[in-house]
């Protein structure tokens, strides 16, 4: 039991610390702030959770558990929450969102219509 | 009351989780903490079923698992798309159309759409939502309005005065 | 015991990545983001630090780190996208 626990947090704390640096790599690469908010947003779930996963393997029941389900929670919670904070902020000061012209196949068209709408 | 009582178990509960003490000095001032606490968000008025949205609690037994699942299918797109870098990406604003009728359902949807990777809400206006979508998959997932339907079914809608306050 | 050692390391490298966001970004909106990012890769290092050297209280420490960075980015986020912490009378632009 102890083995499959140790296996098991082995497990989850690598996969989210590729997915951290996945994460920042998307930080770096993505072309504008728009979509750099998708990198972040990974390491804010997925990144944060399965590292805290198994850490949580390692430390059995006991109060450490609920503090880091706690700390999981808060920032589950509070994430988007600034996200989207910042995403509005942006929007209002004027930073535009990728254009079509930018984008690989054209798939991205914002009209009139919805430009005006983020500034309003 | 029953949201007072909650609010109570609640505060309780997290601190005898974060001190893990069982002295009676900090026990009681846990619990003089607590009545502060209470009172003072009783005289805020806060003390509802919009801030204590406790009657979600047994259908988000159901939901946030669906949602972890959502999120972790959200995360490997578009961690792939950043893997293989600009061609995979394809960025582009959409409006969607929200069917909750209280703001705590709204906030929950709009909470959801941001948390999952690939779908961020730009912007708010009524039942309509500004949506930034990341990848073609991260954005047809958001069309198919599966997240707008549960989050609707976990709202369970109740009339603004019905639950009395505190 | 390695592999918090490995975890760190790997925060590490995202903590790097997010600086050199925060250093270059155009706009400061970038660099909000960036420092936000950092400050939750901040509250894992924290976190696996207090496993890596067997004192778990450290996860106090990571609870607070979380709770201020927070409040801080809407802080700043409010401050710089409205100019003021107050957005007043103008309620056209709502709540940030």
């Amino acid at each position: 039991m102890e083995m499959i626990l140790y296996i098991l947090s082995w497990i989850a704390i690598i996969t989210g610390s590729v997915f951290c640096v996945i994460g920042a790599m998307g930080l770096i690469r993505l072309p504008d702030v728009y979509c750099r908010m998708h990198a972040a947003g990974i390491i804010d779930t997925v990144g944060v959770g399965l590292i805290f996963l198994g850490l949580a393997f390692q430390a059995g029941w006991t109060l450490v558990l609920a503090k880091l389900a706690m700390i999981l929670v808060f920032i589950l919670f509070t994430s988007p929450t600034s996200c989207h904070a910042l995403c509005r902020a942006a929007a209002y000061s004027g930073v535009h969102p990728m254009h079509g012209e930018q984008a690989p196949d054209g798939a991205n068209v914002i009209d009139g219509e919805e430009d005006a709408s983020l500034k309003t | 009351m029953v949201h007072t009582l909650a609010l109570t178990a609640g505060l309780a509960l997290l601190w005898l989780l974060l001190s893990g003490y069982f002295l009676t000095l900090i026990l009681a001032l846990g619990i003089t903490s607590i009545v502060l606490v209470v009172w003072i968000a009783h005289r805020m008025d806060v003390v509802d079923h919009e801030s204590h949205p406790i009657h979600m609690a047994a259908k988000g037994l159901i939901y946030f698992p669906w949602l972890m699942w959502e999120i972790v299918k959200a995360n490997i797109d578009v961690a792939l798309a950043i893997i293989k870098g600009k061609n995979a990406i394809a960025p582009k604003t959409m409006r969607v159309t929200a069917s909750q009728r209280s703001d705590v359902g709204l906030v929950t949807y709009a909470n959801s759409i941001t948390l999952t990777p690939g779908t961020v809400t730009v912007y708010v206006d009524g039942d309509m939502f500004l949506v930034h979508a990341l990848t073609k998959g991260s954005a047809d997932g958001l069309e198919t309005g599966d997240m707008d339907k549960r989050v609707t079914a976990l709202e369970g809608y109740v009339e603004h005065g019905k639950e009395g306050v505190g | 015991m390695s592999m918090f050692v490995a975890a760190a390391a790997a925060v590490l490298v995202s903590m790097l990545l997010a600086l050199i966001r925060a250093v270059k970004g155009p706009t400061v909106y970038d660099r909000i983001l960036a420092l936000n990012t950092f400050g939750t890769l901040t509250v894992i290092l924290i976190a696996v630090h207090g496993f890596l050297v067997g004192r778990p209280e450290f996860l106090d420490l990571a609870l607070v780190y979380a709770l201020i960075n927070f409040i801080g980015t809407i802080a700043v986020t409010k401050y710089v996208g409205l100019k003021e912490l107050d957005p007043g009378v103008d309620r056209h632009r709502g709540d940030i």
